[in-house]
């Protein structure tokens, strides 16, 4: 690890630190998004510098496609969305306070007890080969279960978040076609 | 002692999310403070790849599977928010609390 | 064979660029003076290009309780993320940066496009361009997996995310002529993300420009450089992704490439003036019905192929 990467860790990690903080004290609701964003943006840097940078990328590409979704649906369940009147939306402040304080020095106090391993081999040239590798090889039954519940994750909000079933759409009998759709156009409307 | 700083880095991060799942109410506040917390644990993994084990793949395939949670966690987490609120106009947990003992 | 340049090449790359949107701009001038019939002249072509120092010198306009800081954010996201984009693209045998994941960079950076249309949308607190920024959100979500599984067609023939390798895998045969799906699938998503002609729909008229409607000045000018410069990207990068990057007889392969990016860039302004307005919902549907599984079927064909290598 030299200097340079050892700076960029440095500032990441500040502004990573910073802007989560941001988003429990900022009022309006896009800038909470959108400080999640650069923290997230940051922790997608530091695995990119910690020598991965495949999933630093898909990390950073992934977090900012579901940000600006959450920002759709903070604007639309906030009362306030703009922060334009600053209110809290708290409750317990002090009892959560002093939980994560005292998780937060528990996991300090153990990274530093801890007597670490030395590290075990060398990175491989390609880091992104190995994790494809792992996923389709060895780690396959992950790759499997993290399909299925990818597979089930969309059923379930889909038939979470529809208000219309298909008796809705073709009818008490199911005949109706074409579907009764409060959305004309499309593909085969 | 950069693998010390990395790690207290995910603590932070793991921490700040904790306080936010905690003291928010409304339910999608929460879930930025869950993606907060796994932002830590994704940042704990590449660490421990990285600084312990980089010959092996389980610190990366780690970080896959909080990837995975986080995006699953987003889906569910809206689905539910708009299932609620469809049914009773809530969208702070502090109003569904029907199952509190 | 692709390599990276030395430090110069990070001034050159942006400026091929802005020349390169400078020429799409000025092409698409000179159609929009050929529909209506005026002469196609030199003067013609540079009209839009007068629009610059008036943009520059412009007053802002100021709005009732802007979130200034997210608008400029979202406004200078979008050309500054396609300058970006352009790190990975190789320009005849040289390109700034040949990143290991190149093809995953140059879609992070294209998502950028999302965040920042949706804060310009979102800064001035005026409902029209909140609209906009919606839409493009919605236009985003249906042209963003199509893009995915093109990206991820060509990064399949290639075995390979780095861009370079993907060119010297068309050594034989350009995947333009063997996965022509991505290949149309990739343009149609590279001129949606650039909310162009069909996909103009987040800056419509009928919500008196949206997400453009209430920039003035440099803020308007970096968010319509930004469209141009994500369409000069765009076909920039389909040259090594379906086109066989810089290869080709007699010339030298910067030749090449400039030329293959040049017809690409003709072929996207030309088509773009042809179709009409299309609405983000029913975009949505023809994407997730029609598009995706199309674009999963066509990435099916590398990967067996590769298996079968």
């Amino acid at each position: 690890m030299d200097t340079l990467e050892s700076a960029l860790l440095a500032a990441l990690g500040v502004v990573a630190l910073v802007t989560a903080v941001l988003v429990f004290t900022c009022d309006s609701m896009a800038r909470v998004t959108f400080a999640l964003l650069a923290s997230l943006c940051c922790v997608g840097g530091v695995v990119a510098v910690l020598g991965l940078p495949y999933l630093g990328v898909v990390t950073v590409l992934m977090m900012v496609m579901e940000m600006v979704v959450m920002a759709v649906f903070m604007i639309a369940y906030m009362m306030n969305p703009a922060g334009l009147m600053p209110m809290s939306m708290l409750h317990n402040k002090r009892g959560s306070l002093a939980v994560s304080g005292a998780v937060f020095a528990t996991l300090v106090a153990a990274v530093f007890l801890t007597p670490w391993p030395a590290q075990v081999g060398e990175p491989p040239p390609d880091t992104t080969f190995q994790v494809g590798k792992a996923l389709m090889g060895e780690q396959m039954l992950t790759m499997v279960v993290l399909g299925f519940v990818l597979l089930a994750t969309m059923v379930g909000a889909t038939v979470l978040a529809t208000r219309r079933g298909r008796y809705d759409r073709f009818g008490d009998d199911l005949d109706l076609r074409p579907a009764r759709d409060p959305v004309r156009g499309g593909v085969g409307r | 002692m950069t693998f010390e700083l990395v790690l207290v880095l995910a603590a932070g991060l793991f921490c700040v999310g904790l306080f936010g799942a905690l003291s928010q109410q409304s339910i999608v506040m929460i879930m930025m403070g869950i993606e907060l917390m796994i932002g830590g644990i994704i940042v704990a993994a590449a660490a421990f790849w990285h600084f312990l084990a980089p010959v092996a793949a389980s610190g990366q395939v780690v970080v896959v599977a909080a990837v995975v949670a986080m995006a699953v966690e987003m889906a569910l987490g809206f689905a539910v928010t708009t299932a609620i609120y469809r049914a009773r106009r809530v969208d702070t947990t502090d109003m569904a609390e029907d199952l509190k003992g | 064979m692709v390599e990276a340049a030395g430090w110069w090449s990070l001034l050159v790359a942006p400026a091929l660029l802005l020349a390169g949107a400078v020429l799409a701009v000025a092409g698409d001038a000179l159609l929009a003076a050929r529909d209506a019939g005026r002469p196609r002249s030199a003067v013609a072509a540079a009209r839009p290009l007068l629009e610059v120092p008036r943009l520059l010198a412009a007053q802002p306009r100021r709005m009732p309780a802007p979130d200034r800081l997210l608008w400029r954010l979202g406004v200078v996201t979008v050309p500054v993320s396609a300058v970006l984009s352009v790190l990975v693209i190789p320009f005849g045998h040289r390109t700034v940066a040949d990143l290991s994941v190149g093809v995953v960079w140059f879609n992070a950076m294209e998502v950028f496009t999302w965040a920042g249309l949706w804060l310009a949308g979102w800064g001035p607190n005026a409902v029209f361009s909140l609209v906009g920024g919606y839409r493009f959100v919605a236009q985003g979500l249906a042209y963003e997996l199509p893009l995915m599984f093109a990206l991820i067609t060509a990064a399949t023939g290639a075995e390979s995310l780095r861009v370079g390798d993907i060119v010297a895998a068309q050594q034989g045969l350009w995947f333009a002529v063997w996965m022509p799906v991505a290949f149309v699938v990739y343009l149609a998503g590279v001129s949606a993300l650039c909310f162009l002609g069909p996909f103009g729909y987040p800056v419509g008229r009928d919500i008196a420009s949206g997400v453009l409607g209430e920039t003035t000045g440099a803020d308007r000018l970096l968010l319509r450089a930004g469209r141009w410069l994500w369409l000069v990207s765009g076909a920039a990068m389909a040259v090594p992704l379906f086109l066989g990057g810089g290869a080709g007889p007699w010339l030298p392969a910067w030749a090449w490439s400039s030329l293959k990016t040049l017809l690409v860039l003709a072929v996207l302004v030309w088509v773009l003036r042809r179709l009409p307005v299309l609405r983000a919902d029913r975009y949505v549907e023809f994407a997730w019905v029609v598009l995706i599984p199309l674009a999963i079927v066509q990435a099916l064909v590398p990967a067996l192929v590769v298996l079968n290598r």
